[in-house]
């Protein structure tokens, strides 16, 4: 897959030479940054150490461990919205910006039920019920502001140039945005505390897991093995399939494209809400603009798993998600970056960049011929 | 027009044009289609046979004129609703969905029904139609070889239970030896009753296997007739079976 291969013939032009610059820098720094790493681990006191980042530790398996703890319960979230991202790109070939906000409207419905059943004391005495409910609430709203999203706004620019609908999916967003800050108000909300009990570590093989995050882990995997029997098992699924690769035989299976097209939003802004309630699980509190730093790398997430590829989705989340969690510690520390856990977002972008630069198509990404791309 | 079998028209057209814009496509074109008869419309670019196509599916709507199925007009309802009423497509090129497996796309084609038993033995004639489809039916359908994929593509189709297919160019894009599978393939469709309507540039493959058929020129029926006879017609002979077509 590199770019030797691909132009056989032709000679290397200037931005291939660049490319090939910004692979091989990338790839340095990930291995002189593990190197260093190694040494490091090896004995804190030895001289490249030393020279690079004085005063250094060992990182410890405690510590390690909580890294990649977090690092996967938010990639499976990363995950959970990437889907939404890529299932309508796989049915309608834009990218809707606005799914940022369905998440957003998920995380803010969660915590307005959640809330309300700590005022009525549900939230203490029957905390599973509660989270159900917090859960269905989040999910149904998502839903409908996807659905509703479909209908207004992208419905009646069907046909026209992707750019457009592109560009409205940016300005639905703002819109969104907006209308969370007039309701409820600017500023970030909290949710209620969560039981004692979450917070205790449980074991698992040689992790020991928070309880929240494995809550997280669960109810991802779970959501993510819905929908995979949704899509692949059921008639529904088939549809969206079909809709997705051939919308005018699709049509003339008798299949409802408009219909089709309407259910696959509902069914990534149900993702989404399920995401927003795990993220208010994770991190207590929600602001207007919680949709769009989570919305972006998720979608970079579809990127790096290949966009249109469900399970692409998931794995490019959890990617994500791992890398920004450790590779600060494990690549940028060791060579004594000030700041290196401030620099989680420039990593997942990095990562992005870095799958674009080697494997164009992303992990599970399927090379799309020019007939598929019209 | 004639009448093959003294029945009422399965399918028909009644003075319909068409129009994209400002651009008249069909000019009065009169159709019609008896049941389980094997008929063929012959033209060459551009002489609107894929808007006749489109217009006996319901994707295009006829600016003047009815489209009649079993005597019902249909002008304007949804492909979804034709489909259901026994009419479907063999599209161009075949078109199967390439991402899903054999099997995924042959329950496709019986999208909109519900009739289990009906189903399962609609497969089941499938299969013995095409054995080879069978031995296939997990593989991803876009690995399948062009005469296999041309099997999925009328298998699909007969899975909606189909009393009229339609076939779109069927020979086109196939190797010379693959066209004659193919034709002999329409020919078992048509002997298990199913009546087809069959659009083809190959006016000497067509004529050779259908009952009747029409030609179509800019939009009009310039000729309308039996098979041996536009075969035996000059005019026709001159334009579509000149001797490079053998």
């Amino acid at each position: 897959m590199t770019s030797a291969m691909r132009h056989k013939a032709a000679p290397r032009t200037g931005v291939d030479w660049f490319l090939f610059f910004l692979r091989g820098l990338l790839l340095g720094l990930v291995t002189v940054g593990l190197g260093a790493f190694v040494l490091q681990q090896i004995d804190p006191a030895n001289p490249v150490t030393e020279w690079l980042n004085p005063g250094a530790s060992r990182l410890s398996w405690d510590a390690a461990q909580g890294l990649i703890v977090s690092g996967l319960s938010q990639g499976a979230m990363y995950g959970l919205i990437a889907l939404g991202y890529s299932m309508v790109y796989g049915v309608l070939g834009f990218i809707n910006f606005a799914h940022g906000e369905v998440f957003m409207v998920g995380a803010m419905t969660g915590m307005i039920t959640a809330n309300k059943l700590d005022h009525g004391g549900l939230w203490e005495s029957n905390f599973v019920l509660a989270i159900l409910i917090a859960v269905a609430v989040s999910v149904v709203c998502s839903t409908l502001t996807a659905v509703v999203m479909e209908r207004v706004a992208y419905r009646p620019l069907r046909g026209a140039p992707r750019l457009i609908p592109l560009i409205t999916s940016i300005g639905v967003s703002f819109f969104i945005q907006n209308t969370s800050a007039v309701l409820l108000g600017p500023g970030a909300k909290n949710y209620p505390r969560l039981p004692e009990g979450l917070s205790d570590r449980i074991g698992i093989g040689p992790l020991e897991i928070e309880g929240k995050k494995l809550l997280v882990l669960v109810v991802a995997a779970a959501s993510m093995s819905a929908l995979w029997y949704l899509v692949e098992r059921t008639k529904t699924g088939k549809a969206m399939r079909a809709v997705a690769e051939d919308k005018e035989i699709a049509s003339l299976m008798g299949i409802d494209v408009d219909r089709t097209i309407v259910t696959t939003f509902a069914v990534g802004g149900a993702m989404a809400g399920v995401a927003g309630i795990l993220w208010g699980i994770l991190f207590g509190s929600v602001t207007e603009f919680t949709g769009f730093l989570p919305g972006i790398k998720a979608f970079s997430a579809a990127v790096v798993g290949g966009i249109g590829n469900l399970g692409g989705a998931m794995a490019g989340g959890l990617t994500l998600g791992s890398s920004e969690s450790l590779a600060p510690q494990l690549i940028l520390e060791p060579l004594g970056v000030t700041g290196h856990t401030q620099l989680k977002d420039a990593v997942a972008f990095l990562v992005l960049i870095f799958v674009l630069l080697v494997r164009p198509t992303g992990l599970f990404g399927e090379r799309l011929s020019s007939e598929d791309r019209t | 027009m004639s009448n093959a079998n003294g029945a009422t028209p399965l399918l028909e057209f009644r003075g319909v044009n068409t129009h994209y814009g400002a651009v008249h496509i069909l000019k009065d074109v009169d159709l019609a289609i008896y049941p389980g008869e094997l008929v063929c419309l012959l033209g060459g670019n551009a002489s609107g046979k894929s808007t006749t196509l489109k217009t006996l599916l319901g994707m295009v709507t006829p600016t003047t004129g009815d489209v009649i199925l079993d005597g019902e007009r249909v002008n304007g309802k949804p492909t979804s609703y034709l489909v259901e009423r026994g009419v479907t497509m063999v599209p161009e090129n075949r078109r199967l969905f390439k991402r899903l497996t054999v099997k995924e796309n042959l329950e496709l084609g019986a999208y909109l029904r519900s009739d289990r038993d009906g189903i399962q033995s609609d497969l089941e004639r499938v299969y013995s139609m095409f054995p080879r489809v069978k031995e296939r039916l997990n593989q991803k359908s876009g690995t399948l070889s062009g005469g296999e994929q041309q099997m999925v593509a009328m298998g699909r189709a007969l899975m909606s239970n189909p009393r009229v297919l339609l076939m779109d160019e069927p020979s086109m894009g196939l190797a010379p030896a693959l066209v004659q599978t193919n034709f002999e393939l329409i020919q078992q469709i048509h002997e298990e009753g199913v009546a087809i309507f069959m659009v083809e540039q190959n006016a000497n493959m067509a004529l050779s296997i259908a009952d009747r058929g029409w030609v179509l020129q800019t939009g009009r029926v310039v000729l309308d007739d039996s098979a041996e006879a536009l075969l035996a017609n000059p005019e026709l002979r001159a334009s579509y079976l000149g001797d490079g077509n053998r």
